[in-house]
């Protein structure tokens, strides 16, 4: 038991390693992306095509199985670049600042998605693409918390600087967003007491909520196939000057002529 | 009193002060790397090199006591880490810039200053007069020039009680004059079992001057 | 030990406040130039001012906040005065909480006690001047202790422009929406007691990790 938890620290501690992760990432990732593109189109097509229509909303509901994925994934990865930012910043490894730097446009994506899909959802729904309700405005916060991570990180860059500051803000923002969200929803009830909640989940029937668990795992897939292959970006651009990049890019260059 | 006591006691024949492996790396280069040296009371060091060479910067990181990421300071023997409070205690730092608020005066600035250092029983008048400020002391501080705003900081090295000075560019701004009596300050620390650390373009001729050259070693490409 | 750098910052801070007027005098300025804004850009009738009045207070005090929030360490950092405040063996927390009481006493502080006449001018019901003040008491105190986080994060960099605005805005939010909720519940004849509680826990706890988190920002951006 013990060997096995020294052997999955040092595994961990390897893939501090830009290089070792560069490494081992390219392995994983061509499977990682095949078991997206299950999940996801599995997901998408049995939602979109073959789930039961809904009794209210008849077949604008499906746009669920798109916003859904894409809202969970995108506060998940808040939590998951603000993290990383923390390891950054306490434990100082460099591939901590590099998960960070490539999940926030990520995240900022996916929440994008979430409120374009929303809007797509609230017009057949409510009448209107747009509407202030606790969901929605805590989404667009949230949004807003991930450009400022990003353009933070930008300004810093663009001065040559390390970038430090983007992890404390990004950990700040995470103290921040479960009081937002509480925030949000005591500001809607208290402008409008008697709406019906729309923006509750109705209790789903099982044939609708397996699909939509289907694409949320796709969704996870996705998530970290685009991480990697950001972050295997980054690493080859932060360690250019290396020779085993060297290497590789001679490798590419004879590979193709 | 008994500081003074302590401070003799300290003082002879061990290092006082040890950089071990200071590295700074910014992004992606090493600014320096595997910085040794150590400093025992009387001791004076010069950090030489171009601009832009780090000098500020591993100033600055000998001043900060927390964020080193790479190697350690040692003072009296204990890691600066753990005995924060003492070793700042110990310590004059003065920067590039003045530090000094442009709408006090010189004396006001002083006067805050040496309520939160330990000092010695040197009145601000008395330090004024030594730098040559004496006629300008109650004027706020925007209306300095240069020269004399350089003057006004260094007026905190004579009511200073720090072991370890750490300079950057003292002799930045200072005519001839005031450089010569700027010396003979540093020295008298030196014979009090002061420690001192400077980055200077001068040719300081003091005995027993160790030096350190960056960038050190060459930087990583 | 640690009132001895908390006192030394206040005292200094407040003397250097008096001395530039211009600290003192241009967030009064502010209020009442917006204050004629409003009217003027939506509607001088009294009933339609009277509904948006404590919401638009509220933004009042967040612009205000936050465009006087640049200077907090600014100044000290070009001087270096900051990089000898860092340096100091006393508690950089307590340090930095002086500053930014020094910040409130300038910007909320004012703004709350002027509270009643400006809201007067914008038709603010009666019911609505004693929460207003409070509100913004405890919530102007709140974000500038939030702002400070911002203003340090964003210290070392030239050409901010917006940057601190759209960085500190998400953590004002929260703030924003109970203190004019405390307004709106007044006017409306409910009890503020529970609003009110939550700008105190926020209060609270903005007292207690903004200093440190600012103090950590600091150190970040003088180093370099």
């Amino acid at each position: 038991m013990k060997k096995l938890i020294e052997n999955i620290y040092q595994w961990f501690h390897r893939l501090a390693s830009p290089r070792w992760f560069y490494h081992v990432s390219g392995k994983w990732l061509p499977w990682l992306c095949v078991l997206t593109l299950i999940f996801v189109s599995i997901g998408l097509v049995w939602g979109l095509g073959f789930a039961p229509q809904d009794s209210k909303q008849g077949n604008s509901f499906r746009i669920i199985y798109i916003h859904v994925p894409s809202s969970f994934l995108a506060l998940v990865g808040y939590y998951i670049m603000a993290t990383a930012g923390a390891i950054a910043i306490i434990w100082k490894i460099k591939i901590a600042d590099i998960v960070m730097k490539s999940a926030a446009p990520i995240g900022a994506s996916l929440t994008f998605i979430a409120l374009f899909t929303g809007a797509v959802w609230g017009k057949p729904t409510w009448g209107t693409y747009w509407i202030w309700d606790a969901r929605i405005t805590s989404m667009l916060i949230l949004f807003f918390l991930y450009l400022g991570v990003i353009v933070l990180q930008k300004a810093y860059a663009v001065q040559g600087l390390s970038n430090r500051a983007a992890p404390l803000l990004a950990l700040v923002g995470t103290v921040n967003i479960p009081i937002i969200y509480k925030s949000v929803d005591w500001w809607y009830t208290l402008h409008q007491p008697a709406t019906i909640k729309f923006t509750e989940a109705p209790s789903m029937h099982p044939d609708m909520f397996q699909p939509l668990l289907v694409i949320i795992i796709g969704f996870y897939f996705f998530y970290i196939s685009a991480l990697i292959i950001s972050m295997r970006a980054e690493i080859l651009y932060r360690e250019r000057r290396t020779s085993w990049v060297k290497q590789l890019a001679f490798n590419a260059r004879n590979r193709d002529s | 009193m008994s500081d003074t006591v302590n401070f003799l006691n300290n003082s002879s024949f061990s290092k006082i002060l040890i950089l071990e492996d200071l590295s700074f790396q910014r992004n992606e280069n090493f600014l320096f790397s595997n910085i040794n040296v150590s400093l025992s009371s009387g001791e004076i060091l010069q950090i030489l090199g171009h601009n832009g060479s780090g000098k500020t910067t591993l100033l600055k990181l000998i001043v900060s006591a927390l964020n080193l990421e790479l190697g350690k300071i040692l003072w009296q023997g204990k890691n600066v880490k753990n005995i924060r409070e003492s070793y700042l205690e110990n310590l004059l730092f003065l920067g590039h810039k003045p530090g000094l608020k442009g709408l006090l005066s010189a004396e006001e600035n002083l006067t805050w200053w040496r309520s939160l250092n330990k000092t010695n029983s040197i009145t601000n008048s008395a330090a004024f007069k030594h730098v040559g400020l004496n006629s300008n002391k109650d004027e706020p501080c925007c209306y300095l020039s240069a020269g004399q705003l350089r003057r006004a900081a260094l007026a905190r090295l004579y009511v200073s009680n720090a072991k370890l000075w750490v300079l950057d560019e003292p002799f930045a701004s200072i005519d001839k004059q005031f450089s010569i009596e700027l010396k003979a300050l540093l020295i008298s620390h030196l014979d009090n079992g002061g420690i001192v650390l400077l980055s200077t373009h001068q040719n300081l001729e003091i005995k027993n001057m160790k030096y350190i050259s960056l960038p050190y070693p060459d930087k990583v490409c | 030990m640690s009132n001895v750098g908390f006192l030394a910052i206040l005292r200094r801070d407040l003397l250097l406040a008096i001395r530039y007027r211009g600290d003192l005098a241009n967030p009064l300025i502010f209020f009442f130039v917006v204050i004629a804004l409003i009217p003027l850009g939506l509607t001088p009738e009294s009933r339609e001012l009277s509904e948006i009045a404590s919401g638009m207070l509220w933004i009042m005090a967040l612009l205000a906040s936050l465009l006087s929030l640049d200077g907090l360490f600014k100044d000290d950092f070009n001087d270096g005065t900051l990089e000898q405040i860092i340096i100091l063996p006393q508690p950089l927390y307590f340090m930095i909480l002086a500053k930014i009481i020094v910040h409130w006493m300038v910007t909320g502080l004012p703004l709350s006690l002027l509270a009643p006449i400006l809201g007067m001018m914008l038709s603010l019901p009666e019911s609505g001047y004693l929460p207003l003040t409070f509100s913004l008491l405890i919530g102007t105190a709140t974000l500038s202790l939030l702002g400070s986080i911002g203003a340090a994060l964003t210290l070392p960099l030239n050409r901010e422009g917006l940057l601190l605005p759209l960085i500190i805005m998400p953590f004002y939010m929260p703030v924003l929406i109970f203190g004019s909720g405390t307004v709106e519940l007044a006017i409306d004849g409910f009890s503020i007691m529970s609003p009110l509680a939550i700008m105190g826990s926020f209060l609270a706890l903005s007292l207690l990790i903004s200093p440190y988190v600012t103090a950590c920002a600091l150190r970040l951006s003088v180093q370099g």
